[in-house]
């Protein structure tokens, strides 16, 4: 018996589907504990917040469905044995076959139909003329596009928003229904409530995020089965593909960073506030030299002599996607190397701070070990730290991705991410006619992310910072002080945007 | 006061060893160097007598740590570690690939860097205070609100958007300023403008949200409540006494970068080809020159060290509370 595709774990896969397992634990944790529940009310009760949350839960979905790997049967009847393709593709790349698929032989512009350099082509009658020639693939099923373009793109356009507004009608139909039904109310009151912002948690802010993003997808979709939406790129692939493929990685790196530092940083902050003495002396050295070297220039270093390290020992991986990966799985690796020590530093400083407290004092009057008061007493006392910590560093990451890329020491040339697409793409700008298409999209997905990020990170840090005091006079929702930000514990991904921007 | 700077000074030396140790492993013990040197000359076509012309040109053909081969205290001398340590602290870098002198380079380019840094530090400085104080003049009211969302919008958007859409909208649709290149003396002005602007803007949005958190925070303590008890009017507070007081939070975070201005950036220095220390890094990366970006990367930590000395004695200055013993 043999399958149609042979299942590829990548690294990075295996360490996303563990990250989504700890998700999920967490997620089931804090549900049975009241007193964890309570702050995340609270960024459930920030409009702004929900809102990004929504925007965020469609990115994490395009990249978890990224994220599934698989090496497709290659078609070969003469062989009893099955061959499987080297290439790896991802349920993502099955969803969005006809773009990644429908190749162009180069530049067009967005909605085109025509390619965007002339050619000389050779009339039947043996002459020659140069001029734009169709696109295989993009407004193909035009007759005359010069005339019907317009009028087919709004149409199209307009059908796939409606059906998107239609399910989203759908979806605000099962909610109010299904609030109704927990509260005991009326079907219309509650949809009015839902309206009015009325509800426990802002779902009409949520509602308008997911009507914007469920039209948009809509349209999106039924245009992009007959024409390249964001148009395409040098080698003539599609740009909206290839940025759908990019969140994956600007995910994986804000997420998996965070997940490679964050036993580093708990251990030994931990560890350095606890037992204080020489344990401390050690731990605060290695913290200092680490963070004295400039992010940008250690993360360099690192990186350069992974590229070397690589290239000697091919024997690591097996597919290009592989070594892509394990590249993307180094890069995090070194990111969260250079970047724990901030956090570290916060530990440290908190749980000295809780050691001295009576509760503490009290469990070792008792005899309690060290080991359980650490993980009984300490570190669910400093878990919010943590929490903030990873929702502020993520859209930092991501931005320093763009920018490692760039410097030449980000993921590997043959990863689509925002910084390789940047990176293509920025010499186009000096083309005559300019090519902006490539640029502009790797941009406002980038932006849509980091600002959508940014803003669910700010509800968290409001939700669970005790240092976050309201302003005492009045409507004080706007004032708040903020932590984290010291210059001194700036994580690695602020440094690296730093000495990017002078 | 003295007394306390030295101490700092000598605290540093350890330090100063424990990165020269962590560069010492990242490029000669994690790689050897002839697995550098077959990545340099590639992999495919190489003899060994390549790899070890390759490696006695830089003086890597000998053991890392510890040689077998001499005699008493050259067993340690003699090798790759010392040798390299040793010169490092004598600010002799060696020579790159080119054959030029790493320290002479980092000397000329240092001061085109600093030509870029320096303004954009100061104007951003001056700009994002402004801005933190109109918006904390004005706070919980419409005008604060719009300038956070302003902020974290402007934070969101990568520091490549700012410097390719700038030199498109600047530079090659107004034609201003020329889009990239630099100048000898006065004549490096025009080629400056943009990547000032740039750099300023850039930095904005972090900063300004920064500095208003913390005059904010200022706000909130009970000598300003004392302050407008007294009657006195909401600008004589804010600008007599929370601008000073914040401003120790402020300038103490602004010390310890400047040092390390000197060091350039690197993205906007490649974009606008100014020939300073980022855009040499970059070009040390790209083309694998593993001797100047380990040159690179003991100076950056050097000066991020001496940030840190600054910042302990500036503290002092600002604020008489603070005695160092």
């Amino acid at each position: 018996m043999s399958m149609l595709f042979k299942p590829v774990i990548l690294w990075t896969d295996a360490l996303i589907y563990l990250l989504v397992m700890v998700v999920l634990a967490f997620v089931w944790y804090v549900r049975r504990n009241e007193h964890m529940l309570a702050p995340w009310r609270r960024v459930g009760h920030s409009a702004s917040g929900m809102a990004a949350l929504t925007v965020l839960v469609f990115f994490i979905a395009i990249g978890l469905l990224d994220t599934v790997h698989f090496r497709p049967a290659v078609e070969n009847s003469g062989n009893s044995e099955k061959v499987y393709s080297v290439e790896v593709l991802s349920l993502l790349d099955v969803i969005a076959e006809p773009l990644r698929t429908r190749v162009e032989k180069t530049y067009s512009a967005p909605f085109a139909a025509h390619l965007y350099a002339r050619e000389t082509i050779e009339l039947p009658d043996g002459g020659q003329i140069r001029e734009f020639p169709r696109l295989q693939f993009g407004g193909a099923h035009l007759q005359n596009p010069a005339a019907q373009l317009a009028a087919d793109v709004t149409w199209r356009a307009a059908a796939g928003a409606g059906l998107g507004v239609l399910v989203w009608c759908v979806l605000v139909v099962l909610l109010s229904a299904l609030l109704a039904r927990r509260d005991n109310e009326r079907f219309l009151p509650t949809l009015s409530a839902i309206r009015r912002g009325a509800t426990e948690i802002p779902w009409n802010a949520v509602l308008v995020t997911l009507v914007l993003i469920l039209s948009l997808l809509g349209a999106a979709l039924a245009l992009s089965t007959h024409y390249h939406i964001f148009g395409t790129d040098k080698v003539g692939q599609d740009v909206f593909y290839q940025s759908l493929k990019s969140i994956r990685t600007g995910l994986v790196i804000g997420t998996l960073t965070t997940l490679m530092m964050l036993p580093f940083a708990l251990l030994l902050g931990i560890m350095a506030g606890y037992f204080r003495g020489w344990v401390d002396d050690v731990i605060q050295y290695i913290y200092t030299t680490l963070s004295s070297i400039p992010g940008v220039l250690l993360i360099a270093a690192a990186v350069l002599m992974m590229q070397v390290y690589m290239e000697t020992h091919p024997e690591l991986f097996d597919t290009i996607a592989a070594r892509a990966d394990l590249r993307l799985l180094f890069l995090c690796i070194i990111l969260g190397v250079t970047s724990w020590t901030g956090l570290c530093r916060l530990l440290r400083g908190e749980t000295l701070k809780l050691r001295e407290m009576e509760y503490i004092q009290a469990a070792h009057a008792f005899g309690v070990s060290h080991w359980r008061i650490i993980s009984r007493h300490i570190l669910p006392n400093v878990m919010h730290i943590v929490l903030i910590a990873t929702v502020m560093d993520f859209s930092g990451l991501v931005l320093a991705e763009a920018v490692l890329s760039y410097v030449g020491v980000g993921v590997d040339p043959s990863m689509i991410s925002f910084g390789t697409m940047i990176n293509a793409a920025r010499l186009e700008m000096a083309r005559e006619p300019m090519v902006w298409w490539a640029l502009l999209s790797a941009f406002s997905f980038m932006f849509t992310l980091v600002l959508s990020a940014n803003l669910f990170a700010d509800a968290v840090q409001d939700a669970f910072d005790p240092r976050v005091r309201t302003w005492p006079l009045k409507a004080g929702k706007l004032q708040r002080t903020g932590r984290g930000e010291d210059p001194e514990t700036k994580p690695v991904a602020a440094a690296v945007k730093d000495s990017s921007s002078p | 006061m003295l007394n306390y700077i030295i101490r700092r000074i000598l605290y540093a030396i350890p330090i100063l060893i424990g990165v020269n140790l962590i560069t010492f492993t990242l490029f000669f013990v994690v790689n050897t160097p002839d697995d550098m040197a077959r990545m340099q000359l590639g992999i495919k076509r190489v003899t060994p007598e390549a790899i070890e012309k390759w490696k006695h040109e830089r003086g890597y053909d000998k053991p890392l740590m510890f040689n077998d081969s001499e005699e008493g205290a050259a067993k340690f001398t003699r090798t790759i570690f010392f040798e390299k340590s040793a010169a490092m602290f004598a600010f002799d870098f060696g020579r790159a690939d080119d054959g030029r002198d790493i320290a002479h380079e980092i000397k000329t380019r240092m001061l085109p860097s600093l030509a870029i840094a320096l303004p954009v530090f100061l104007l951003g400085l001056v700009a994002y205070i402004t801005f933190a104080l109109v918006m904390a003049f004005f706070r919980a009211t419409y005008v604060d609100f719009w300038g956070v969302v302003l902020c974290v919008a402007l934070m969101s958007i990568s520091s490549l958007f700012y410097i390719i859409g700038g030199q498109f909208l600047i530079s090659k649709l107004w034609h201003l300023v020329p889009i990239s290149g630099y100048g000898s003396g006065l004549d490096a002005g025009k080629f400056l403008v943009l990547p000032v602007i740039i750099g300023v803007i850039s930095g904005a949005g972090a900063s300004t949200r920064w500095y208003r958190t913390i005059f904010l925070e200022e706000m909130s303590k009970d000598y300003v409540r004392t302050a407008r008890a007294k009657g006195l009017p909401e600008s004589i507070v804010l600008f007599r006494h929370v601008l000073r007081n914040a401003m120790i939070p402020i300038l103490t975070g602004a010390v310890v970068v400047i040092p390390l201005l000197f060091l350039g950036s690197l993205i906007a220095e490649s974009f606008f080809g100014i020939p300073g220390l980022g855009s040499y890094t970059i070009d040390a990366i790209n083309s694998q020159d593993f001797a100047v970006v380990r040159a690179m990367v003991f100076l950056g930590s050097l000066l991020y060290i001496i940030g840190l000395i600054l910042t302990d004695i500036s503290y002092t200055l600002v604020d008489p509370r603070i005695r160092l013993e």
